[in-house]
């Protein structure tokens, strides 16, 4: 290859990662912005951090995505961890369509997602609202009626996209456990749950963990899904966001967008580092 | 050594349509070392899975002590398994994964006068157990190693202590040699039996590799296609096997088409050979095992038999030699050279010639014409001794 044409890739490489990461440096260095201006810099300050902690709507959205995150991570993981068990102890034959199903989810277009899942609680609570008024017409005991989307059908539509993340992060930690280690634990006086404590989930704990950690970063991030199905009463940080930009654009957006990105971003190192770490761990047991 | 521990009794399994074992009659003995032998696929592995509770069979009934356990869970027999490729726990070391069994254990309380109360057995006699088990198979210095830092060998061994800890009636192992190299495969057969003479209970063990079979065993029972072919000593089996597909697992054999004139008295190529046989009926087809070093090489004017060399083979102690005898080709063990070409005659005293009944493995063995392909398959079974297992599940 000679030097000019490996000139042109490496300009063309600074410009793939200009166009890609120039906005997010733009973006962050405004956030210290002194002025109000997106243009012109006016001096350091961290005023606009600042006024975030003041701005209710903003933590209130904050307090709504940490606690749909966590909820949605813990019960994402166990329902993922257990199907995960499930698709293993499953035949090839049966395993691998049903593996398909499970990664479709994850490729499909958001707001597909979205969209369905808005569909599906319309179409229940219209459903819910027949059944309880017929129910307390009996007059045993009311049942609430008129359900609307909020914070419960939020959590639900996180729970639901997290879940596949969680499985596909953990079925391969199965896979790679020796099968007769639940026999021997088993022959060795466990019953099938002890087994499980002792033996399966020390195997296939990083795999968890890893799993957690993307279904937790999916869920923060989130913005698609989250607006489709978060109704008018709950708001994550990601809709306020957008919230935000319909009206004025203001340079606590550029804040808060910083910080939605370094959290992300600390997130995504951690589940590089630890994938690296693992690899490295099987190949020096394997050697 | 007489005692009946385990029968188990017209048992069958059957995966999906699959038919792995197939009315399976067969007892075990207390104290006793038996071997399950067969080729990859014979159900060997299914029967020691449904002796540990690891799989229950589609019919018939598992007696421990006369009692039926079919339904009893792994962890509520007084059995323990040494699994293939051992099975280690890799998060614990060396000492926790031979106490792990002792810590799971439950048993009534001494401090408790009623005797219902259940304790855990005290972290002094885990530390005593499990040290005496490391001494037992000598790793003592090796308890705070995880099963990764140490050798194939050594996680045998870890592998066998963890569960004879427990103090098992039975314990059963699942070709636990196979993933060593020959060299400690031949040290750990005599380990082996030297343990389970000093602890001193039942040993059930499974292989494909005949010669491990008839080193270590009291007992051996030759499987194929999920029956059971013949049930003896190692001796009894070798000597008189009861059919061509035993007399061509266990060690090399000749087997030849014959006719029983009468008692004592085989024809086969149109010549009548005495042998020690007898009961069968006149005239009977029967086929005629003679194994390759119970074969004398004589001048030809002297042979019971004349045949023409086609292949000689050293081998070290003696040669292997191919012999064709008008088209059916036999092996021979010989310390003399023949070479290649030559004419021999050869005679086979009476008690080198076993007659069998024919079955139907009739015709399938014992003819040496494809020699060197034999040879490939037998190393392309013992490089796969995974096989069998994954066939049985899935």
């Amino acid at each position: 290859m000679n030097k000019n044409n490996s000139f042109l890739n490496r300009l063309f490489m600074v410009l793939v990662f200009v166009f890609l990461y120039a906005p997010i440096v733009l973006l962050i260095i405004f956030s210290f912005n002194a002025g109000k201006s997106n243009v012109v810099w006016q001096g350091f300050s961290l005023e606009w951090y600042g006024k975030l902690l003041n701005n209710r709507l903003i933590m209130q959205s904050v307090y709504t995505t940490l606690l749909v995150s966590l909820l949605a991570t813990v019960i994402a993981t166990m329902a993922g961890t257990f199907a995960a068990i499930g698709f293993y102890a499953m035949r090839r034959k049966v395993r691998e369509p049903l593996m398909t199903v499970n990664n479709i989810p994850m490729m499909n277009a958001d707001i597909v997602t979205g969209v369905s899942l808005c569909l599906l609680f319309v179409a229940f609570f219209n459903g819910w609202d027949s059944f309880a008024s017929w129910f307390n017409s009996l007059g045993l005991f009311r049942l609430p009626t008129r359900l609307t989307m909020g914070f419960g059908t939020l959590l639900i539509a996180h729970i639901t996209f997290n879940i596949p993340y969680v499985i596909l992060s953990v079925g391969p930690k199965l896979r790679q456990m020796d099968k007769n280690l639940v026999d021997a634990a088993m022959d060795l006086g466990c019953t099938w749950m002890q087994a499980f404590w002792k033996v399966i989930l020390p195997e296939i704990k990083p795999g968890i963990v890893s799993g957690a950690l993307t279904a937790f970063t999916m869920s923060i991030d989130d913005f698609v899904i989250s607006y489709f199905t978060a109704g008018s009463s709950a708001s994550t940080l990601a809709m306020t966001i957008y919230g935000m930009t319909k009206k004025r654009v203001s340079p606590e957006i550029n804040a808060i967008s910083t910080l939605l990105f370094v959290t992300v971003l600390v997130l995504l190192a951690i589940i590089n580092i630890r994938e690296a770490r693992q690899e490295r761990l099987r190949q020096t047991r394997h050697s | 050594m007489s005692k009946e521990l385990i029968r188990l009794r017209d048992v069958c399994m059957a995966f999906d349509d699959e038919l792995v074992l197939d009315h399976l009659n067969l007892y075990f003995n207390d104290k006793e070392f038996l071997t399950l032998l067969g080729p990859s696929g014979c159900g060997k592995t299914t029967t020691l899975r449904i002796i540990g509770g690891f799989a229950t069979p589609t019919s018939g009934d598992v007696l421990f002590d006369g009692v039926r356990i079919n339904d009893v869970p792994p962890y509520q027999r007084q059995i323990n398994t040494v699994f293939q490729k051992y099975a280690l726990f890799p998060h614990l070391n060396v000492f926790e994964n031979i106490a792990f069994g002792l810590r799971m254990q439950k048993r009534p309380d001494p401090n408790d006068p009623t005797g219902k109360r259940m304790a855990k057995i005290p972290e002094e006699e885990i530390r005593e157990r499990v040290m005496e088990m490391l001494e037992v198979i000598s790793l003592k210095g090796f308890e705070h190693r995880k099963p990764d830092a140490l050798s194939g060998g050594q996680q045998q061994r870890v592998a066998i202590a963890r569960a004879l800890v427990n103090k098992p009636k039975v314990l059963l192992l699942d070709e636990p040699l196979a993933a060593l190299d020959l060299k400690l495969r031949k040290d750990m057969q005599i380990e082996l039996k030297r343990i389970q003479q000093q602890v001193g209970i039942t040993f059930i063990y499974v292989t494909h590799d005949q010669e491990e079979a008839l080193t270590m065993s009291d007992t051996i029972v030759v499987m194929d296609k999920g029956t059971i072919q013949q049930i003896g000593t190692p001796e009894d089996i070798y000597n008189e096997p009861k059919n061509a597909f035993v007399a061509d697992f266990i060690g090399e054999s000749n087997i030849i088409d014959g006719v029983m004139l009468r008692d004592k008295c085989v024809k086969m190529y149109g010549r009548e050979f005495p042998c020690l046989d007898g009961g069968f009926a006149e005239n009977e087809p029967v086929d005629v095992v003679i194994r390759p070093e119970d074969i004398d090489i004589v001048p030809v004017e002297q042979g019971q038999l004349v045949g023409t060399v086609t292949n000689v083979t050293f081998k070290g102690m003696q040669y292997d030699i191919i012999v064709d005898f008008k088209g059916f080709k036999w092996l021979i063990q010989t310390t003399d050279h023949s070479p290649v070409g030559s004419r021999i005659g050869i005679k086979i005293d009476p008690d080198g010639i076993h007659i069998m009944k024919k079955s139907q493995y009739s015709g399938m063995f014992g003819d040496y014409s494809s020699f060197s392909e034999e040879y490939d398959e037998l190393d392309d079974a013992s490089l796969a001794p995974d096989e069998e297992e994954s066939g049985d599940e899935e």
